[in-house]
C-alpha cells in the first residue's frame, strides 16, 4: 500500500513539475474561497456546466447516426429512435437537455438580477456570461432544424427571413444565411456544421471565461457583501469555505435532485405535452405546406411575442434584438450601491417583479396565435420589459436601500 | 425553495397536458394502453388488412413488431406479411408516392409516427366521424378532417353514418345548416361497440407505432429514479457529514 501510495506521489510530482497540476487543483477547487451562505439560488451555475457535459456527449452519439441531408435527416433521426440501440435515450437526453440548458440558464441569469451578481468588480463575469447566452440560443436555433420537421423548416424559414426586414442588404444577407432561396439541404447542411463544431467550439471556450474571470473576482453571495474584506491571520477569508470538498459535496446533491427531475422528464414526458417537441414536428418538412400555427420552441418565445408586438417589421426585428442586448448594460444602469434584493428598496423589488411577470407573459402570449387582445398585450408586457431596464438608473439610485451587514447571514 | 420549484414543475407539466388536450376532438377521448398486448395485436392486424395497402410504416420493422407484440415468427409471416417482404425489412407499400396522387388527390402520408403528429383523441375523432356524402369522389365526408381525400376503408365494419342537419340563424339574419350529428345509415358488419373497440385497438397500436421505445423507457425510467433516489440520500448523508463544521 505504501509502495503504491509512495509511486502516485512521484507521479503528482513528476507531473507538477512539468505542468501545474497541483496549482490549479488548489487555485480552483481546494483552496478557492467561496462564500458559505449560498442557498437554493446558486445550484445553477454547476447544473448549468451538468447540462453542457450531457448535451456534447449524447450529441457526438447523434451525430454517429445522424444524416445531414434533406432526404434522409427525417428518417435517420426515427432509426435513431427504432433502429439504434439506446437511440431513443439518446436522442431524448439531447432534447430535453436543451430545455433543461434554458431553464437552468434562464434561473443562473435570475439569480444575478436578484443578488446583484453583474454588479462591480462582476460586470465582464456578466457579459461573458451573456455572450455565453447568445451563442446558446444560436446553437438551439441551428440544432432545432435538424430534425426536418414542419416546425423545424418553418420556424427557420420565419427567423431567417427577419433578416430580411433590414433595408437594402436585408434579402441578399437572408439569402446568404440560406445558401439557397428557400430553406433546403444547403441550409440544412450548414446548420449541421455550426450545431456540432462552431457554436459547441464558442460555447467551450466561453464557458472557460467565465469560469477564469469568476475565480478571479470570487463568487457573489445572496448577502452581496464582499467575503474578502474580512481575513484571518492567513489571508482566508472568514466567511469563506474551500470549494472542494463542502461545495462539490453540495452541488453533487443539487445534480442529484436536478437528474430526478430531467428523468421524470426523459423517462415519462419527453414531449412534455408539446413544449419540448412540438407535434407538427413529427411531420416531414414539406415546403410547398405551411403549418397552420408556427411557434417557436418556448425558451424563445418572449422574444418572438415582442417582435410580433410591433407591427412594423423592422422595429419589431430591432425591439427584439434591442431586448436581448439590454441586459449587457445592466452593470451600469443599476446605480445602487447595494447588491443583493435583501437590502434593496421597493422600487427595485417592484421593478423586478414586474418584469419576471412580464417576461413569463410574454414567454406564453409568443406561444399563442397572434388575435387583437393578445397583441395588445404583448405590446403592455413589451413596454414593462424595456422600462426596467430604461427607468434603472432612475429608480435604483433613489431607492431607499437598508443597511448591509458587514458579515454574511444566513443562506 | 425546493417544493416550490418542483410544484412550478408539476404544475407546468399538467399545464402541458391540458394544453395538448385542448385542441378540438369533437369530445372523443381514449386514453392509450400500450400494456394490453392483445389490443395491440387486433389493432396490428386491422392496420395490416386496411391500412397498410396504401399507407406505408416506413420507419418500422415486421420483426419489431413481432418481438414487442409477442407474435411468434412463423404467425408473423403467415399472417401479418404479404408479398416479398421479409422479417427485418420495414413496412413498405408498393404504391407508388405519384400513383397515389393520381388516385387519391394526394400521396397517402407515412403512418409511423402520426399518432405523436395528430394525438390519440384525434385519429378517434376521425375514424368516429366519416359519413355519407354524395358530392365527395369517394361518397364519404369527415367531420374531424374536412373534404379528406381518403375513402372510408372501414366501411364495410362501421356501414355509413348520415349527417343529422340543423339550422342556425346567425345574427346578421342569414341562416345556414350545419351537421349536428351523425346518425347510423347503412349498418355494416360490426355493431356500434365492435366498431368502437376496434377502432380503440387500430389506435392503440398507432401509438405504439409511433414510439415503439415507449414500451421499454416507461419500465425502465422507474429504475433509473429509484437508482438516483438511493444515490441522492448516500450524497445528501455526505453533505451533511463534511457541512457540520461549517454550521
Amino acid at each position: 500500500m505504501n509502495m503504491i501510495k509512495q509511486s502516485l506521489c512521484n507521479f503528482i510530482s513528476w507531473v507538477d513539475a512539468r505542468y501545474p497540476l497541483l496549482k490549479t487543483w488548489n487555485e480552483h477547487l481546494a483552496k478557492y474561497y467561496v462564500p458559505k451562505n449560498f442557498n437554493f439560488w446558486y445550484f445553477f451555475g454547476a447544473l448549468a456546466l451538468l447540462v453542457l457535459v450531457i448535451q456534447i456527449v449524447t450529441g457526438i452519439w447523434l451525430t454517429m447516426n445522424y444524416k445531414p441531408s434533406a432526404e434522409e435527416a427525417f428518417a435517420s433521426v426515427e432509426y435513431i429512435m427504432r433502429d439504434v440501440e439506446w437511440g431513443w435515450l439518446v436522442r431524448y437526453l439531447h432534447s430535453t437537455g436543451s430545455s433543461a440548458f434554458f431553464i437552468v440558464i434562464y434561473l443562473h441569469m435570475f439569480r444575478a438580477l436578484l443578488y446583484g451578481s453583474f454588479k462591480k468588480p462582476r460586470e465582464l463575469l456578466w457579459c461573458t456570461g451573456m455572450f455565453i447566452y447568445l451563442t446558446l440560443m444560436g446553437e438551439a436555433f441551428f440544432g432545432y432544424l435538424l430534425p426536418w420537421g414542419q416546425m423545424s423548416y418553418w420556424g427557420a424559414q420565419v427567423i431567417i427571413s427577419l433578416f430580411a426586414a433590414i433595408p437594402i442588404v436585408g434579402d441578399g444577407l437572408a439569402e446568404w444565411i440560406r445558401g439557397d432561396y428557400v430553406v433546403s439541404d444547403v441550409t440544412l447542411n450548414r446548420f449541421f456544421a455550426f450545431h456540432v463544431i462552431a457554436m459547441p467550439l464558442i460555447l467551450v471556450g466561453l464557458v472557460f471565461v467565465h469560469i477564469i474571470s469568476l475565480h478571479e473576482v470570487g463568487s457573489n453571495n445572496p448577502d452581496g457583501v464582499d467575503i474578502k474584506k474580512h481575513k484571518d491571520k492567513n489571508g482566508i477569508p472568514l466567511d469563506g469555505i474551500p470549494f472542494h470538498p463542502y461545495y462539490t459535496v453540495k452541488d453533487i446533491v443539487g445534480a442529484i435532485v436536478f437528474l430526478i427531475l430531467f428523468s421524470l422528464v426523459v423517462f415519462y414526458a419527453p414531449e412534455m405535452g408539446g413544449y419540448f417537441l412540438e407535434h407538427a414536428n413529427f411531420v416531414p418538412a414539406d415546403p410547398l405546406q405551411t403549418p397552420e400555427h408556427i411557434a417557436p420552441v418556448w425558451y424563445f418565445t418572449p422574444f418572438y411575442a415582442i417582435l410580433r408586438a410591433i407591427p412594423s417589421q423592422l422595429w419589431g426585428v430591432i425591439a427584439m434584438g434591442l431586448a436581448v442586448f439590454m441586459f449587457f448594460l445592466l452593470p451600469w444602469l443599476d446605480r445602487s450601491p447595494v447588491k443583493s434584493i435583501r437590502y434593496r428598496g421597493y422600487y427595485y423589488r417592484i421593478a423586478l417583479t414586474a418584469f419576471v411577470i412580464s417576461f413569463v407573459c410574454l414567454g406564453w402570449l409568443g406561444m399563442q396565435a397572434a388575435t387583437p387582445m393578445y397583441s395588445w398585450l404583448s405590446r403592455l408586457f413589451t413596454v414593462i420589459y424595456f422600462l426596467f431596464f430604461v427607468l434603472m438608473p432612475f429608480y435604483t439610485s433613489i431607492d431607499r436601500d437598508k443597511p448591509v451587514p458587514e458579515r454574511v447571514t444566513a443562506p | 425553495m425546493k417544493k416550490i420549484i418542483f410544484i412550478v414543475f408539476l404544475a407546468l407539466s399538467s399545464a402541458g397536458v391540458i394544453h395538448a388536450a385542448s385542441t378540438d376532438t369533437r369530445g372523443y377521448h381514449m386514453d392509450p394502453d400500450l400494456s394490453d398486448t392483445k389490443s395491440l395485436q387486433r389493432g396490428a392486424r386491422i392496420f395490416i388488412n386496411y391500412c397498410l395497402s396504401c399507407h406505408s410504416a416506413a420507419y418500422m420493422r415486421y420483426n419489431r413488431l413481432g418481438k414487442d407484440l409477442n407474435i411468434a415468427e412463423n404467425i408473423l409471416k403467415d399472417n401479418f406479411m404479404f408479398g416479398t417482404d421479409k422479417p427485418g425489412d420495414t413496412m413498405n407499400v408498393a404504391l407508388r408516392p405519384a400513383d397515389g396522387e393520381q388516385f387519391f388527390g394526394v400521396a397517402p402520408p407515412d403512418l409511423s409516427v402520426i399518432a405523436r403528429a395528430r394525438g390519440a383523441n384525434w385519429l378517434y375523432a376521425y375514424f368516429m366521424t366519416f359519413y355519407s356524402d354524395p358530392s365527395r369522389p369517394f361518397g364519404v365526408n369527415n367531420l374531424q378532417f374536412k373534404d379528406v381525400a381518403m375513402p372510408h376503408v372501414l366501411w364495410e365494419l362501421q356501414g355509413f353514418q348520415r349527417p343529422v342537419y340543423k339550422t342556425v340563424t346567425h345574427k346578421d339574419g342569414t341562416i345556414t345548416r350545419v351537421i349536428e350529428s351523425l346518425e347510423t345509415g347503412k349498418p355494416g358488419k360490426f355493431s356500434a361497440e365492435e366498431y368502437e373497440q376496434t377502432i380503440y385497438d387500430l389506435i392503440n397500436f398507432l401509438v405504439y407505432l409511433s414510439e415503439p421505445a415507449k414500451l421499454k423507457r416507461e419500465a425502465i425510467g422507474v429504475w433509473v429514479i429509484i437508482y438516483l433516489l438511493v444515490f441522492l440520500v448516500v450524497a445528501y448523508l455526505l453533505k451533511k457529514e463534511l457541512w457540520r463544521d461549517v454550521e
